[in-house]
């Protein structure tokens, strides 16, 4: 029982193969009772009786792995065309070899600057003031005593997670936009309508008014189940000992939601050049693209829009390999001060 | 990404308690201030409204009739007379209906494909055979890292889906997170189940369906809804692969009728009888009822499933 109960470890402990090593017997239908002897530890059972064994389970891997091939691995390798001139009639066998020179056109290219500029920007913007809205917010619902106040505000806030992006920015607009609900209002009150949807000047604010609307009550979810196993004998204990309410969150509240903290943190920062691709391939026409082209509508416009194929396949490459090393280089930080980041233990 | 990834890192020895546990004020807890209590109640109140507001607008709009609207000028936040005339312009046209049987389709094919390889592939890994950590290592290397818009998209030009539903589907059938969701919950499966199972002779598939899924239900409905929801709402793949009108899904036809606001009625092939403004919002409404329908369940769901399938328990 002892093996079954051990706890799932955490997404990334979830690579580890679990613990019960040696607990599967052998099928016994129709073999001599030697046939289901327990398993023994990898290596001491030839490889041929293990595929035997689990010639089932390897089958059931096998749609998987048809996907993983399919819609990822072989994709990656396609990143080649980066450094091809890479021609449709020609394809990737017979198109020529130009090695870094894509690259090296990308960081000559205003277009490209400008939509890496608007990344980074719209990056700290999010940072900043998107990263804090859904921990207030759960701080808030944690702190309030009526259990229905608490339930309908969950039900209100979680909803527009699951609504699409086409939606959310339909309902801005028809609320906000120059027709919409509000400029109609101010029009009949003889003020000047307000142009909050095409303003490239303040797209940052409405980017992240629109991300708060739509994540920021889903978000909330993780640091409420946070609070909720935080002990309450320590909030007693320091009641008791004097702390007020602010000593408390300080002392308590905060440091117990550290490491979810940092696991957001890790995530978002390597999530920090994707800062949101529908939202704003939705908004470019509106906003413009001095200020709405960021790096993956840049690859959409330029490779599969204007045919460069190449440019906007390194222009994707870079985006994935930058991405990537951030995570890591987030998680190895993360590491430093002690917490577990995403992945917990060596995976593998 | 990053808000479904995280509940499953929490990390206190304790076990979580039930979001909704009643948190009776204690004793030594004072009362919050007056001036507090009231910042609370505004954020709560401003927030919940930012959401029902516009939904509300939108469905009374939707449902508005013209003389209503021309005094309103546009909007109004209650149909005083409802008339579906709206709803029937737009279904007589065969735009829309076309765009839901497709959507329809995409997301039911969608779903229970993308349930049959995730939970396969879960199963196969939970144990541990031969191949197994390598497979998860391949399926969590998918998060680190994206392969990038041109050579996917290269990928399903190769395979000869442009234009055709199935680029809609296939590339959505396996999600590494509902991935390890599912197989966080198969590995706290009692072993001994499988073990006796296994005994009485049973094969891994009779094991998987009659033992494993059936103890299952809950983490199958929500990682179900979670594909669901997402091929309801996919959009971008749409914008990418398919150019034939009649493949739209209610997605695309949506933003380039209501966001990109060409006019409504030449494009869905109907004569404007209602105002464009309730048109447009039947489409938004049309589009929204559905992840409104399946929202109760989800609710139902989720937080638990996620949190059973993920937390340390």
């Amino acid at each position: 029982m002892n093996q079954t109960t051990e706890a799932a470890p955490a997404l990334p402990a979830a690579g580890d193969v679990p613990a019960h090593a040696e607990g599967r017997p052998g099928r016994g239908k129709g073999r001599p009772a030697k046939a289901t002897a327990r398993r023994t530890p990898a290596g001491k059972q030839g490889f041929r009786a293990r595929l035997r064994r689990d010639k089932q389970m390897l089958l059931m891997m096998v749609p998987g792995i048809v996907f993983l091939l399919l819609f990822f691995y072989i994709p990656i390798l396609g990143n080649v065309i980066a450094f091809q001139d890479y021609q449709p009639f020609l394809g990737i066998g017979d198109s020529l070899w130009v090695g870094w020179q894509n690259f090296v056109d990308l960081f000559d290219n205003p277009d490209f600057l400008q939509a890496f500029w608007n990344t980074l920007y719209l990056a700290a913007w999010q940072l900043v003031f998107l990263f804090p809205v859904p921990l207030v917010l759960a701080l808030i619902v944690d702190s309030l005593v009526s259990l229905r106040i608490r339930r309908v505000f969950q039900s209100i806030a979680y909803l527009p997670h699951f609504l699409s992006w086409v939606l959310v920015i339909a309902l801005f607009q028809q609320m906000l936009g120059g027709a919409g609900f509000i400029n109609n209002g101010l029009r009949q009150f003889g003020l000047d309508p307000i142009p909050f949807m095409t303003n490239p000047e303040t797209f940052p604010v409405l980017v992240v008014a629109q991300m708060i609307w739509k994540d920021a009550g889903w978000a909330m979810i993780i640091f409420l189940a946070a609070l909720a196993s935080i002990d309450a004998s320590l909030y007693e204990a320091a009641a008791a000992d004097g702390a007020g309410r602010w000593r408390r969150m300080w002392h308590i509240t905060l440091p117990g939601l550290r490491s979810v903290i940092v696991l957001l943190l890790i995530l978002r920062i390597g999530d920090i050049l994707s800062v949101g691709f529908e939202q704003f391939i939705l908004q470019r026409d509106a906003v413009g693209a001095g200020a709405a082209e960021v790096l993956d509508t840049f690859t959409y416009y330029t490779g599969v829009v204007g045919g460069g194929w190449s440019s906007g396949a390194a222009a994707g490459l870079a985006k994935g390999v930058v991405s990537a090393l951030l995570i890591y280089a987030a998680n190895k930080v993360a590491h430093r001060f002690g917490e577990d980041g995403i992945f917990a233990k060596k995976v593998g | 990404m990053a808000t479904t990834l995280s509940p499953v890192n929490l990390r206190s020895g304790r076990k979580p308690k039930e979001l909704n546990y009643n948190p009776k004020r204690p004793v030594w807890k004072e009362r919050p201030s007056p001036l507090y209590q009231t910042i609370k109640a505004l954020v709560l109140v401003l927030f919940s409204a930012s959401v029902i507001v516009p939904i509300l607008l939108v469905v009374s709009t939707s449902l508005a009739d013209k003389e209503q609207l021309a005094t309103a000028g546009g909007f109004v936040l209650w149909p005083e007379r409802p008339t579906l005339e709206a709803y029937e312009t737009i279904f007589n046209g065969p735009m829309v209906l076309n765009s839901l049987g497709v959507s329809a389709f995409v997301t039911i094919i969608g779903t229970v494909l993308a349930l049959f390889v995730t939970i396969t592939m879960a199963y196969a890994t939970s144990r541990p055979v031969l191949f197994g950590r390598p497979v998860v290592l391949a399926v969590l290397f998918t998060l680190l890292f994206a392969p990038g818009l041109i050579p996917s998209f290269l990928m399903i030009k190769q395979l000869g889906l442009l234009d055709s539903l199935w680029s809609l589907i296939l590339p959505g059938i396996f999600g590494a997170f509902n991935f390890v969701v599912m197989r966080s919950f198969f590995m706290n499966i009692p072993q001994e189940l499988i073990e006796s199972a296994r005994i009485d002779g049973a094969s891994d598939w009779t094991i998987l369906w009659r033992i494993v899924m059936p103890l299952s239900k809950a983490v199958i409905a929500v990682v179900g809804l979670f594909y669901a929801v997402g091929f309801w709402n996919s959009f971008f793949n749409a914008l990418l692969y398919i150019n034939d009108h009649s493949k739209w899904p209610i997605q695309l036809l949506l933003r380039n009728f209501v966001v990109q606001g060409s006019g409504a009625a030449d494009g869905l092939g109907i004569s404007s009888v209602p105002p464009s403004q309730s048109i447009q919002m039947a489409v938004v409404v049309v589009a929204l009822v559905p992840i409104l329908m399946v929202y109760p369940f989800l609710q139902k769901h989720f937080t638990k499933g996620v949190l059973t399938g993920a937390v340390k328990g």
